[in-house]
């Protein structure tokens, strides 16, 4: 279980990135953070993948203070970030340098497989599309196979085909080991294809406006009403968070006036 | 109006179709492309002195240049002469770039040695290597050491400053993948900065190589008794012009094989760079 208590954010320049964020994470759970730019759902996977270190407040990982980079803690980035001087092979087993070569061998030959790119094993990471470099991305992150695993927003540069495929691969690579996953996304309808809760996110100083949970049968049917009814309360949850404060204050009372009405 | 935009369209198409411009090169052509000019005008010279129209005593036709080429050659001069500047280029780089790649790195990778080390080297640097040859025979002497601590130091500093500016670029995004995967600082420099900073440093050894051979020069003219800079100065001492010539067109041919060899020697290791051309 990942747990973060009162984890706050401010960088030297004063920025105030992230307030008194407490989440709960259950094992095995996929839970994405949607919110608009700015509200600092890059910089709270950044905290837990150990790259920064938060102002105040922890993070645990089964009870385990996380401080920095942890091994059972992986992460995909925004952009692929493959080495260009090593083979797409070499390139998801360089976590696993600590293996024998047979096992590391047998480990990416598995993960490659999984994400359909077997037959490009030997290629350099510049002669892959887009889309195959961040599947590259995610059989590195996945080969190591790690307890927690933090997304941020890795399809977002890909067109529509090229993410509902990898969204398929990502599934079907976490139905293997069923990590906990924390996907930060700002996709609402990429929120409810793969998450079992969406945490909605605010800006200035960062923190959780939300939360709601998304109990839809796997594999999820797009087209299925459950699926729009779901996309339309988490993007009515979206618009209201980017509302300013006062405006939904009011808008509270007015539904409060409405109810006693 | 049709007739007149059809033409200009079906060329815009072949441009397109072709990555060497509006006019494509036969790849057997290519290469010769770039010996027309340079026979050309030996020929044109050549010919003009044969001529009589023009007098050659001070520019030697090719075919007395190559005459005394071949028998500098043939008497073994030109190998010994050839030898010496060689020895010198080759020892006075190795200490140059090895220094420059060390120091280089340590102020890359760490900010305490960079603020030591970065401003008295940037000083010296202002200084024209030159100006360092009178105290260099004052403590060195006039023989072999001298000569090579003038070609080090000319070498050092394209070197340095290649290596220190590779690594200081190093894009923090790879780094964090090397703090991602709990690298060790060693494992760090050796699987990611290593790797990261090689294009670059092969570029400024190549500059660091090319400026050896131009202080092999000046080095040369301070005093020898071997070399083709004591060959140049002998020419023009003895009024040989063509001698003096055969001197140039060795360093010519020497410079660019000792590039050529390293560029060769290094590109295995740089395969995997994402370029559009090949590089000159």
């Amino acid at each position: 279980m990942l747990e973060l208590a009162r984890l706050s954010k401010t960088y030297a320049d004063g920025t105030h990135a992230l307030a008194d964020i407490t989440l709960e994470v259950r094992e095995s759970e996929i839970v994405s953070l949607v919110g608009g730019s700015g509200c600092g759902k890059t910089t709270l996977l950044r905290l837990i993948a150990g790259l920064d270190r938060p102002s105040s407040g922890e993070i645990r990982l089964d009870g385990e203070r996380l401080t920095e980079p942890n091994p059972s803690v992986g992460i995909v980035f925004q952009e692929p970030r493959l080495l260009p001087w090593l083979s797409v092979a070499d390139n998801v087993g360089f976590g696993l340098s600590a293996l024998s070569g047979g096992e590391r061998r047998a480990r990416v030959a598995h993960a490659l497989d999984r994400v359909g790119l077997s037959e490009h094993a030997g290629r350099w990471p510049r002669e892959l599309s887009g889309g195959q470099q961040q599947r590259v991305a995610i059989a590195r992150a996945f080969v190591t196979e790690p307890k927690l695993l933090l997304l941020d927003e890795p399809f977002s540069a890909l067109d529509a085909f090229t993410r509902a495929s990898l969204h398929e691969h990502l599934l079907g690579l976490w139905d293997e080991s069923r990590p906990t996953v924390l996907l930060v996304t700002h996709d609402v309808q990429e929120a409810v294809t793969l998450a079992d809760r969406a945490v909605v996110m605010q800006p200035k100083p960062g923190r959780i406006f939300d939360e709601q949970p998304l109990r839809l049968a796997r594999p999820r049917d797009k087209l299925s009403p459950g699926f729009e009814s779901a996309t339309r309360r988490l993007l009515s949850t979206l618009d209201n968070s980017l509302k300013p404060a006062h405006l939904a204050k009011a808008e509270r009372g007015r539904e409060a006036a409405a109810l006693w009405w | 109006m049709a007739e007149i935009a059809a033409p200009a369209q079906a060329q815009g198409e072949r441009r397109a179709g072709s990555s060497s411009g509006a006019f494509p090169i036969a790849p057997g052509v290519k290469w010769a492309l770039g010996l027309f000019l340079p026979l050309g005008l030996a020929l044109g010279w050549e010919l003009a002195v044969r001529a009589g129209l023009a007098e050659g005593r001070l520019m030697p036709p090719p075919s007395r240049i190559a005459e005394t080429l071949y028998a500098l050659a043939r008497s073994g001069e030109l190998w010994t002469h050839a030898w010496a500047t060689l020895w010198r280029v080759a020892v006075g780089f190795a200490i140059g770039a090895a220094s420059g790649i060390l120091l280089g790195a340590l102020s890359g990778t760490s900010e305490a040695a960079r603020r030591l080390l970065d401003p008295t080297l940037q000083a010296l640097r202002a200084i024209p290597s030159i100006a360092w040859v009178p105290l260099f025979i004052l403590w060195f002497g006039i023989f072999e050491a001298s000569k090579v601590a003038l070609i080090a130091v000319g070498t050092f500093f394209p070197v340095y400053l290649g290596v220190a500016g590779a690594i200081l670029s190093v894009d923090r995004k790879l780094v964090e993948v090397g703090r991602i995967f709990r690298l060790s600082r060693l494992d760090l420099a050796r699987r990611i900065l290593l790797p990261a900073v090689l294009p670059e440093l092969l570029v400024s050894l190549r500059s660091g190589l090319g400026l050896g051979f131009m202080f092999v020069v000046a080095a040369e003219f301070m005093g020898a008794s071997e070399g083709l800079g004591y060959l140049l100065v002998d020419g023009q001492q003895l009024g040989k012009p063509d001698q003096i010539l055969a001197a140039i067109i060795a360093f010519a041919v020497m410079g660019k094989a000792a590039d050529s060899l390293l560029v060769a020697a290094t590109r295995p290791l740089v395969r995997w760079q994402d370029v559009a051309r090949e590089r000159l």
